[in-house]
């Protein structure tokens, strides 16, 4: 003690093993949320191709483990045992940092999802800017890609998924304008207790313009049918990852579904009113208030990604030039008006 | 200035789609100009499926080349070989009798359903409606299936004989097909369901590809690819072969010209070759099923069923003082139906003879004697029998006409000098031969029509102003097979 009473003060002492303490619970919560969302992953991928297997009069994966259980172990494991394909004359350094960039932008934006009321990483009062300033990221990874596989088919992939991500994007930021017009905050655990106190205890349904919109923006900057344009295999192949292979291509795989994951928690947030549930369902079935929030928040995230696949599986693909009309001339002046509508709503109330 | 204009010149991307793309449905390979996603022109390149079954087919007998054509489209294998056939059967001068005739129609018509189908399977998921594809491969499994039924074979069935069909069909196929007709349409339904007025489908197949009635008898376009721009050409109407003048159907034609007619008026054809099964099973004549033309036609294999093809009802027996003990016939046969000690004659406890001829191929000594009809009968019985004459005359006569059947097949009939085309309607389009002969058994030339190579030609004008995703739209609604189109 001694020594240390040297060097530094007791007070300064104190608040530095403070310090510590705070960053060794975030580590802690950093390594819970990695570890559970790529579990998640895991698990989305079998959810899916069982859900598409069901729907599709098959049954899916089987084979591997009790009703092809461990299917996704399987896949990983052969994906880390796969050659680490390099088309000749693709520009190495950005090869190789593309998938990088795409996965860690994805990874990013899970440590400013609040999951429950408290427990999140990070609590930041600009959280939905950030998990927008992510996604508009994560666009590098997908862009660089696509220019450094030395591949026609990842080029004109990569050009189509930087033109669709940021032009969706666009209406996803105005669709959700409302919502913050609402809640009075860009921070998303206020934002889910704006939607608490609110009248009808979610904001999907006076907001049902922006939800709308929101859900569809959303399918579009994850590319997923019908807007999976950018890897739609019938065209392109795979599209910007058409050149990557093994873990490479793992880590684009991972940051995709990491992706539906965070798109459909900020659609439980902003719209489906997060871990809470409507006052007025806990009013008619008071039981229902026992249950702890992380489920009604796992239940809203995984009906959503249910949603996802059931599009999937039912709708054929758009255009280019369609998809970008859809998102120019419809879905940004809808989200337009919408503010428009709140923003006069707001005032008057 | 100028210096910079030149050095930043821009020209068009050259994309090099297939020959291996998920989407060109085989070896295809199209080389786009594209201007970003607009296709300023594209170059179709055939030929990586190259067989030469035109050159074949000069060097076998009529006979033989009929497997060739099951290979063409392997997708509607049926289709090919009875356009095969009734070629030749016009080129012989010969006729298939009536029931052959139906029976013919209903594999064609089968084969037409089960080709339509693959084509929807594989437009829907060019076009990404997944689920589609797989609806559709349920029900064409299920053809498979019924073909399986009838002919063992699956894909390549080479059913149809010159002169009629390979064997009968039995009640059970009926049964059956008529339970599939009955359920079909309800199925064409739940394609429609997720396709036919959802708003994206709408929107990927309308103004697509759009070719008008005149050009596309001018690109020499047939089938459902021509009947959707609004020309009313079936060769199953307008020059009936098989049956297709006994049975009620319609020709379903498109107004625009556009992939989506071409996709509705695929969807019809689906429905009418279904109304033609039934009808076809409810009239299906009784009678033979080869022409009476032994100069022309394969004789019935169960002649020689004792050497080639024993049934249940041969038995087998091992000739005591011809046998020498050696134990092969023990060791080949499956039933473990053969006892006996070593150096001496071998016994067969006829029970459990499965009338493989197994042991029949390994005695060396042709100790092991077959006796048609002789099942059931006691040893002693078929000791006497094996030693008849008239039994081993039987067999002798077997082995002769088989010798005989073979330098048939291998050197052909005699037929009449002479050359003459004759075009089929196959699920693609019009399906032609052309056949010269010179006299003898082997075609001098045959030359084949194929719709694929021809609506493959077309495809650089479909394209005409349309985007990427739209060459996709293309290839699917001109329905080629590269099997086909390279031959």
């Amino acid at each position: 003690m001694g020594i240390f009473e040297n060097i530094i003060s007791p007070a300064a002492l104190d608040s530095l093993i403070k310090f510590g303490i705070d960053v060794g619970i975030i580590l802690i919560k950093i390594v819970v949320v990695l570890g559970v969302a790529l579990l998640h992953v895991a698990y989305a991928t079998y959810f899916e191709r069982k859900v598409i297997g069901h729907m599709q009069v098959r049954l899916g994966p089987m084979r591997v483990g009790p009703h092809g259980l461990l299917q996704p172990f399987a896949d990983g494991l052969k994906l880390f045992f796969k050659e680490d394909v390099m088309p000749s004359e693709a520009d190495k350094p950005v090869f190789y940092l593309s998938p990088i960039i795409f996965m860690a932008a994805a990874m990013t934006s899970l440590s400013f999802i609040p999951y429950t009321g408290n427990f999140m990483i990070a609590d930041v009062n600009v959280g939905l800017l950030f998990l927008f300033a992510m996604s508009g990221l994560g666009v590098y990874g997908i862009f660089m890609s696509g220019w450094s596989s030395n591949s026609k088919y990842a080029f004109i992939g990569g050009l189509r998924s930087t033109a669709q991500v940021i032009s969706y994007e666009i209406a996803m930021g105005l669709s959700l304008v409302g919502v913050m017009i609402m809640a009075g905050s860009l921070n998303l655990s206020d934002i889910v207790k704006a939607q608490e106190n609110s009248t009808f205890g979610i904001f999907a349904i006076p907001q049902i313009i922006g939800f709308i919109v929101f859900v569809i923006a959303a399918v579009a900057e994850t590319n997923r049918t019908p807007f999976d344009l950018p890897e739609a295999e019938s065209e392109l192949v795979a599209g910007y990852f058409t050149e990557y292979s093994g873990f490479r291509f793992a880590l684009f795989f991972l940051g995709e579904y990491i992706g539906m994951l965070i798109m459909a928690s900020l659609c439980t947030i902003c719209f489906l009113g997060g871990w809470t549930i409507p006052w007025y369902i806990t009013k008619i079935l008071p039981f229902l208030s026992y249950v702890p929030g992380i489920v009604w928040f796992l239940i809203k995230v995984y009906a959503f990604i249910f949603f996802y696949y059931w599009i999937r599986a039912t709708v054929p693909r758009y255009r280019y030039d369609q998809l970008m009309g859809i998102g120019w001339k419809i879905l940004i002046p809808v989200a337009l008006a919408n503010i428009l509508v709140t923003g006069l709503v707001k005032i008057l109330w | 200035m100028e210096q910079v204009e030149k050095i930043f010149e821009t020209r068009e991307l050259n994309v090099n789609m297939g020959p291996q793309h998920p989407a060109t449905h085989g070896v295809l390979r199209l080389v786009l100009d594209v201007d970003g996603e607009k296709i300023v022109k594209v170059t179709p390149y055939v030929g990586y499926l190259h067989r030469g079954m035109e050159k074949l087919g000069e060097s076998l007998s009529y006979f033989q080349a009929l497997p060739l054509t099951d290979r063409m489209d392997y997708v509607s294998a049926m289709s090919n070989n009875i356009g095969y056939v009734v070629a030749v059967e016009k080129l012989f001068g010969i006729e298939a009798p009536e029931r052959a005739k139906f029976i013919r129609t209903i594999v064609g018509e089968m084969s037409r359903i089960s080709n339509h189908l693959l084509w929807l399977a594989t437009h829907a998921l060019d076009i990404g409606a997944m689920t589609v594809f797989l609806y559709c491969f349920r029900e064409r499994e299920w053809i498979l299936e019924l073909f399986e039924m009838i002919c063992g074979a699956r894909l390549t069935v080479t059913y149809p004989r010159i002169g009629g069909v390979r064997n009968d069909i039995s009640q059970e196929f009926l049964d059956s097909l008529y339970k599939f007709t009955e359920e079909f349409p309800s199925r064409i339904l739940e394609y429609e369901t997720l396709i036919d007025q959802n708003r994206i489908w709408l929107q990927r197949t309308k103004g697509i590809g759009v070719i008008s009635a005149e050009e596309a008898i001018n690109w020499g376009l047939t089938g459902p690819t021509l009947r959707g721009s609004g020309v009313r050409y079936d060769i199953r109407k307008h020059i009936p072969y098989d049956a297709y003048d006994k049975v009620d159907f319609d020709v379903p034609i498109g107004t625009e010209g556009d992939t989506y007619d071409r996709y509705r008026c695929r969807m019809i054809e689906m429905r009418q070759s279904n109304n033609i099964l039934r009808q076809c099973i409810e009239i299906l004549p009784p009678g033979p099923v080869m022409a009476d033309a032994p100069k022309f036609t394969l004789q019935p294999k169960d002649i020689m069923m004792p050497v080639t093809h024993p049934t249940k009802e041969h038995a087998f027996f091992i000739e005591e003082k011809t046998c020498k003990g050696c134990g092969m016939c023990l060791r080949a046969c499956p039933a473990k139906a053969i006892f006996g000690e070593k150096k001496k004659p071998h016994k067969i406890k006829q029970e459990l003879c499965l009338s493989c001829a197994n042991c029949y191929v390994a005695c060396k000594f042709k100790a092991l004697k077959i006796i048609p009809g002789g099942k059931g009968l006691s040893d002693e019985k078929l000791a006497e029998m094996a030693a008849s004459a008239a039994i081993a005359e039987e067999i002798k006569k077997a082995t002769e006409l088989l010798v005989e059947q073979f330098t048939f097949i291998k050197k052909g009939p005699r037929v009449p000098e002479g050359e003459l085309y004759v075009a089929t309607e196959v699920p693609k389009g019009e399906l032609g031969f052309y056949f010269v002969s010179d006299g003898s058994g082997k075609p001098y030339r045959m030359r084949l029509r194929s719709p694929s190579f021809v609506h493959a030609s077309v495809l650089p004008r479909l394209c005409d102003g349309h985007l990427v995703a739209d060459v996709i739209a293309n290839i699917g609604t001109i329905d080629i097979v590269l099997g086909e189109c390279d031959r």
